[in-house]
């Protein structure tokens, strides 16, 4: 039995637009987070598949992409500039609109007010606005590609003005995800893919910036001020802990970057020299000399570096703590114990959060920075290493003994640590300055952050998905689909980043569009077609995870309010919670999050909002330490 | 071996939430009088969530003022900016707009919703006296040849008195705002403890502007 207090009901909006549309429910906002991440993952998706492709068969002709890119790939074969091209949108797709919208934005936002006890977040308004805005965001980024790689949309853009002039025939802006001046500062001189879709990208990275200040204030503010009664700190899910962190990062972190892209932006369209030096000499002009290249002088392209990066690296915890957070609430409840550590495990996220500012610079240790800067830089991104161990300790003395439910859930979740350890042990290597000198252009990198941020991350993502399905939609999904998805992407994603690490150690750079002209690296190509042959299964997949997802929307088993036996309050209500949450209803907590195997309970776990346990004497001393 | 370690009993007494059955003291929820959330620690969130907005604005003017200091010193191309007086009028309204701010929040606290209101009204005033103040001082500029690309000194001043300017704009909404909101009386608890907070908020807001002025006054002027 729980006691229960009455709280002021919202009354739940009944018009289909106020519901679904520009609702201020936030556990609407979550959904059409989460679908903003499906549609962008696709793009992010098909754009790495193309980039395989030319890799393995450089010089083939694919008709389809003649007829939508013309200039990119003429007769339908891909040119170097459009490759790079997919590079870049590749990595901005995925790292902004996915890997920072679904963990955060989408679970996040539907389940920190739950599983803290509030009938919504703090700020309604601010919610809604925190996702439209991400959406304009997305759009922008999409008309980024569309202005690029078409002649027509980049002439008529160029209307608006000299500076937005595109149509350069890539899919989008050329520079990575990172966008490093002074290349990405020039404009349209610079070459393809420096047009309007380039001030498209920066403007809409700025976007997204605003966007993701808004939901994190929103979250500390919910935290700090709705926590029901009961709910003290230390009562919280570790998940509830992740996703706080997650919005500290982001609170102070985005700032940084929009910081820099207005810098960027202004140097683009207003003739400012922040990041571009003198006496550059591009595509046959030298500054100052043409009208189209105006005279730049004692700009500083490492201060960019600088900027991005300081927001860059605390950007990679904010794709991954989300994911820690479930996997350890997830490993907890199918191994039917308690967290091992939870207080080393809280202590242990803010720990990497904190670490995180201080360690951007290793990401630049070829930029030319001083030997000593980059011995400090190396020694605090190695000392990360501390606390993550500790979480991995921690894990998988969570699974030690426990009673294990193999659930797809539950399968994603270990994955995840697996993919954890097995991407961040590279990261001990790339750390080191001297190591990573030779390394940092190679295939190494790609593996190292694809494993322990990308695939880890989505790992978490999916892990969430089948846990928190039930609740979301009332509906359980298969199970059988499920472990077939599991199985298939876990073998995949090494199958894929495992060869990649063999091709950095050979030199193989990456970024590059085709390797047919390097004779030390044509021994590594039936690697290359390993890759690409695993990566089309991996990808073919995650198309029976859509299926299951809409069909089981619909047609999946109806579950109970707390079909796993689960503990936190998102259990307590039902599946899917009422508009504001608990039906009018504010749970009041008694106990920790992760009371599972309680000796002395009726059943084998306990609810934090059960009042009466058998529990042994004494219990009342041991746990809380004050 | 094995059953040493499934057998849970230390593990659930160390858990840290097993704690005392009575309800803990932290929450919001906990200070709730009959069944209700706490209007005045409910109305605390607007406090909470500008502080915290608050913190990123700072971050955004940090990353822009760590830029300016790292360009200043990367090339031989910074040229001093010359002091305009009207500048000194700017600053000098934004100061005193403060202090009617604070006026009219002691009239608040006394519950005199007349005088507040009056004192609001100086304040937006005030505001856009700064403002206008600022427009000024970017034609003076102007007509002396100083562009945002002259050279990189008058890049940054014109970006971070713009991005000042900017935020400003967003607190003489808030003023408005909280001016509309003062000539409607209320009694209601709630309602009164959310107007304060409100009001609270927005004077966190607007001090935090004025202090980030003078910060960015003898950035632009006193650094190099």
């Amino acid at each position: 039995m729980s006691e229960t207090h009455e709280v002021h009901r919202h009354p739940a909006p009944t018009g289909f637009i106020r519901k679904y549309i520009f609702s201020l429910d936030h556990k609407v906002i979550g959904i059409q987070y989460i679908m903003l991440a499906l549609a962008a993952v696709v793009v992010g998706m098909v754009m790495s598949l193309l980039m395989r492709l030319n890799l393995s068969w450089p010089g083939t002709s694919w008709p389809i992409l003649g007829t939508l890119f013309p200039t990119g790939a003429p007769n339908g074969v891909m040119n170097p500039e459009f490759y790079l091209s997919l590079v870049t949108m590749h990595g901005t797709i995925m790292v902004f609109f996915v890997l920072t919208t679904a963990p955060q934005g989408g679970f996040g936002n539907y389940f920190l007010p739950i599983q803290i006890g509030a009938e919504d977040m703090a700020f309604p308004v601010l919610n809604m606005m925190s996702f439209w805005v991400t959406l304009v965001g997305f759009i922008v980024i999409l008309m980024a590609i569309v202005v690029e790689g078409n002649q027509g949309v980049g002439e008529w853009f160029a209307t608006l003005g000299p500076s937005f002039a595109g149509g350069s025939g890539t899919v989008g802006p050329i520079g990575g995800w990172t966008g490093y001046a002074p290349l990405s500062a020039l404009g349209r001189v610079a070459g393809p893919g420096q047009g309007a879709g380039m001030n498209l990208w920066v403007i809409s990275i700025a976007t997204f910036c605003v966007g993701s200040l808004l939901g994190a204030l929103n979250f500390i503010t919910t935290l700090l001020n709705m926590r029901t009664k009961g709910m003290s700190l230390m009562r919280m899910p570790l998940t509830c802990w992740a996703w706080f962190t997650t919005a500290v990062l982001a609170l102070l972190s985005f700032p940084v970057l929009l910081g820099g892209g207005i810098l960027l932006l202004l140097d683009r369209i207003a003739g400012t020299s922040f990041f571009i030096p003198g006496g550059l000499y591009v595509s046959g002009l030298l500054s100052g000399t043409n009208p189209n290249f105006p005279l730049h002088t004692g700009g500083s392209p490492i201060l960019w570096q600088h900027l991005f990066w300081f927001f860059g690296h605390p950007e990679v915890y904010i794709a991954i703590l989300p994911g820690m957070g479930a996997t350890s609430h997830i490993l907890a409840t199918f191994a039917r114990k308690p967290v091992f550590g939870y207080r080393a495990m809280v202590f242990a996220i803010f720990a990497i959060g904190l670490l995180g500012f201080f360690v951007w610079g290793h990401h630049m240790f070829i930029s030319g920075m001083s030997p000593y800067s980059a011995i400090a830089f190396s020694v605090l991104t190695l000392s990360i290493g501390v606390p993550s161990a500790v979480k991995t300790f921690n894990w998988i003395g969570t699974l030690w003994g426990g009673r294990i439910r193999f659930t797809t859930a539950m399968l994603f979740a270990i994955g995840f640590v697996s993919l954890f350890v097995a991407g961040g042990i590279t990261g001990l290597i790339l750390g080191q300055s001297s190591l990573d000198l030779p390394m940092h252009d190679t295939y190494i990198v790609t593996a190292h952050f694809h494993l322990v941020m990308g695939v880890a991350s989505i790992f978490g993502m999916f892990a969430a998905t089948y846990f928190w399905f039930p609740k979301m939609f009332g509906r359980q999904m298969s199970e059988s689909m499920g472990r077939i998805h599991f199985w298939v992407t876990f073998v995949g994603v090494y199958s894929i980043f495992v060869p990649m690490h063999v091709m950095g150690l050979q030199g193989m750079p990456r970024r590059y569009s085709q390797f047919t002209e390097y004779a030390f690296l044509q021994s590594l190509h039936p690697l290359v077609l390993f890759v690409t042959v695993a990566a089309i299964i991996t990808v073919s997949v995650q198309f029976l995870f859509y299926f299951n997802v809409f069909w089981s929307m619909f047609k999946g088993a109806k579950a109970g309010d707390n079909p796993w036996e689960a503990t936190t309050l998102e259990w307590n209500t039902a599946s899917p919670p009422p508009h504001d949450n608990f039906a009018g209803v504010l749970p009041v907590v008694y106990h920790g999050p992760y009371e599972f195997a309680v000796p002395g309970a009726p059943r084998d776990y306990v609810m934090q909002t059960d009042v009466e346990v058998e529990a042994p004497s004494g219990n009342g001393h041991n746990g809380h330490k004050h | 071996m094995a059953t040493m370690v499934t057998s849970t009993k230390p593990a659930t007494k160390t858990s840290p939430g097993s704690g005392p059955k009575i309800p803990g003291p932290n929450g919001n929820g906990s200070k709730r009088r009959d069944g209700f959330r706490d209007p005045e620690s409910d109305a605390n969130r607007y406090r909470i969530g500008m502080w915290v907005g608050l913190a990123s604005v700072a971050m955004m003017f940090t990353s822009l003022s760590s830029a300016y200091i790292v360009r200043s010193a990367s090339a031989n191309d910074w040229i001093p900016l010359p002091l305009p007086r009207l500048i000194l009028v700017s600053t000098g309204l934004l100061l005193a707009s403060s202090v009617t701010l604070e006026v009219a929040r002691r009239k608040l606290k006394a519950a005199l919703s007349r005088p507040y209101s009056q004192w609001l009204f100086i304040t937006v005033l005030l505001g856009l006296g700064f403002l206008a103040s600022q427009l000024f001082v970017w034609r003076h500029f102007r007509e002396q040849g100083l562009y945002v690309s002259s050279h990189p000194h008058s890049s940054f001043f014109y970006l971070l008195t713009g991005a000042h300017a900017v935020h400003l704009l967003g607190g003489l909404l808030g003023l408005t705002f909280l001016w509309l909101r003062s000539r409607r009386p209320i009694t209601e608890k709630a309602r009164l403890a959310k107007r304060r907070a409100a009001a609270d908020s927005v004077s966190i807001y607007w001090h935090f502007m004025d202090a980030l002025w003078i910060y960015l006054f003898l950035l632009l002027f006193l650094w190099r």
